[in-house]
């Protein structure tokens, strides 16, 4: 929930239409289609194995949609050339579920990586404007710590640093809050919401904490098995009246019909094989 | 009923079979690929703004080469040691002792000097690599390299590879010398002939194309070793155990590329 509502009449910098994607002969993603404006936090929002995290690799074009288009900036990442795709990544910041710090890097290294390989500037131009971010997420003092001698907290921080350095115009961000304690979790959702408030930016958060998503969400997309069940402001979605959705939010298990036959079958599956 | 099932054996072996065929197809492909794209980086990376860093290769060539020096002078040492002991005592029997020299210098500077080079760096480097690699996979590292829009091969293949074309064979020359070298210890113990004489012999026998195929083998074998170890590090997938394995699939894999390539080799050099 936000006072500066997010500027929708312009051209969106994520649209996804009808995404279907498979791994293997399973579908994980089906049909989903969703749009996020300038500025806007969009909160992707489900349970576990619903898709999240796959549907934010596609975004970021890690793997090839088996069917539908997706646009980065306007331009769809299918038909991009490796100089474009080159061009759009320098405007993309990444925070992993895990963080994917380089553990082998010092945390200073780590944020300061994209600015080498991709600026000219100078090491003592480089350290400032790498300090600063660090300085944002709070962790100035850290920078010669190695990934593995921080806790997970400071991890997702460090990441957030990394991702923001650039000064990105899309940040994706997976699960800021998941397996930390709760007044931890809500530093990030603040730190989320500064940096917004900091920047020009677009934000798409990947989470299956409902309070984080209410909290720092301009719209949420609520996934579901890999489909979409609604987007919609946190208003819509907090009364919304489908079971499925009500279910995440009172926290009861799905109940699933009971398939004795299938049930069986997994069972003796390749007991009865010569 | 019997039959039936020796016939369902025999499809599922057969398919087994086809798709092990399709699968080394695969990674001759995927192997390829990477040849390419990692040369690539190395000669245009430059005009891209997507620099091989000279740093990089340097720590690589610590890491690949100089570190593997100890071992590869210990083990050929100690094998041009063995093949004029070995050589000495079979030819006595024919009163021909004395040719030893000439066999030494010949297979050493063909073949062992560089095979010995070779298996130290596939034993060595292979596994790390993979093992690195590997692990960076699982970590996700790869794939915020690729969001970075850093290009996982020219960050981490190409520097490897240029580290090996170089390294190779350098490591292979003293190989060479230090088998030779062995091999002379041992000629001068037994042969009662001087160190000055044996060198003198050694070089007498030893032309250049030699030396050339020993070096020709180096680089293929660096090559090959750089393929499958970073493949098999990319690759790697199911946590701790997954990674066990992509490293010692590496290895083994590693050395048995350059023993089959360096026998094809011999086939065809020794014309
Ligand atoms: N590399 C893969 N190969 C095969 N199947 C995969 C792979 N990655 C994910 N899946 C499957 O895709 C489905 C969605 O996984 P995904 O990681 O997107 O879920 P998620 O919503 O992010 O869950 P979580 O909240 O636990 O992170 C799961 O059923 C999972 O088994
Ligand atoms: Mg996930």
């Amino acid at each position: 929930m936000n006072t500066t509502p997010p500027d929708t009449s312009s051209q969106p910098v994520i649209e996804v239409n009808n995404l279907v994607t498979y791994y293997g002969d399973q579908k994980i993603l089906d049909d989903v289609s969703l749009s996020v404006a300038p500025g806007e936090i969009m909160v992707i929002m489900g349970g576990s194995g619903s898709g999240k995290s796959t549907l934010l690799r596609y975004l970021l074009g890690l793997h090839r949609a088996d069917a539908g288009d997706i646009r980065l900036f306007g331009k769809n990442i299918d038909t991009l050339s490796s100089h474009e795709w080159m061009e759009i990544r320098k405007k993309i910041g990444v925070s992993f579920q895990g963080g994917a710090l380089f553990n082998s890097m010092t945390v200073g290294e780590n944020v300061r990586m994209p600015l080498r390989e991709h600026t000219s500037l100078d090491e003592n131009t480089i350290k400032i404007m790498s300090r600063m971010k660090l300085e944002v997420v709070n962790l100035a003092g850290y920078e010669h710590l190695m990934p593995a001698q921080l806790s997970g907290g400071m991890i997702k921080r460090a990441a957030l640093a990394r991702a923001i350095v650039m000064d990105p115009g899309i940040l994706f961000f997976d699960e800021p809050s998941a397996g930390l304690d709760p007044v931890v979790a809500a530093d990030l959702d603040n730190l989320i919401l500064r940096i917004r408030d900091a920047m020009p930016v677009s934000i798409v958060v990947v989470t299956h904490e409902l309070q984080s998503a209410f909290k720092i969400a301009d719209r949420i997309t609520v996934l579901d098995r890999g489909r979409i069940l609604m987007v919609g402001s946190v208003e819509e979605v907090r009364h919304s009246d489908n079971p499925r959705i009500r279910n995440l939010l009172t926290r009861t298990s799905e109940d699933e019909p009971v398939d004795v036959d299938g049930y069986l079958q997994r069972l003796t599956e390749g007991a009865m094989r010569f | 009923m019997a039959a039936e099932i020796h016939a369902n054996r025999f499809r599922l072996l057969t398919e087994q079979v086809g798709r092990k065929f399709v699968a080394g197809v695969e990674d001759f492909g995927y192997g390829a690929a990477l040849l390419v794209e990692s040369v690539f980086w190395l000669l245009a990376g430059r005009w891209r703004q997507q620099r091989v860093r000279l740093s990089a290769i340097v720590q690589e060539m610590m890491d690949i080469g100089v570190q593997a020096i100890p071992v590869v002078t210990i083990l050929a040492f100690a094998n041009g040691a063995m093949m004029a002991m070995q050589g000495i005592y079979t030819l006595r029997d024919f009163g021909a002792e004395s040719q030893v020299v000439s066999g030494i210098a010949m297979s050493v500077t063909r073949e062992f000097g560089v095979l010995i080079a070779g298996i130290v760096v596939a034993g060595r480097s292979g596994s790390a690599i993979a093992a690195r690699i590997g692990t960076m996979q699982m970590a996700q590292e790869i794939d915020a390299l690729r969001v970075m829009g850093v290009s996982p091969v020219r960050y981490l293949v190409s520097p490897i590879l240029a580290a090996m074309l170089l390294m190779m064979p350098i490591l292979s020359v003293l190989s060479d010398a230090m088998a030779i070298l062995g091999g002379g210890v041992i000629s001068v113990m037994e042969l009662h002939i001087n160190l000055d004489t044996y060198t003198t012999r050694v070089f007498s026998e030893l032309v250049p194309g030699d030396i050339f195929q020993g070096l020709i083998k180096s680089v293929v074998f660096a090559v090959l070793i750089t393929l499958v170890a970073t493949g098999n590090g990319f690759n790697a997938s199911g946590g701790a155990e997954g990674l066990g394995r992509a490293t010692t699939r590496s290895v083994v894999l590693c050395i048995a590329a350059i023993v089959v390539a360096d026998m094809v080799f011999t086939f065809f050099l020794s014309r």
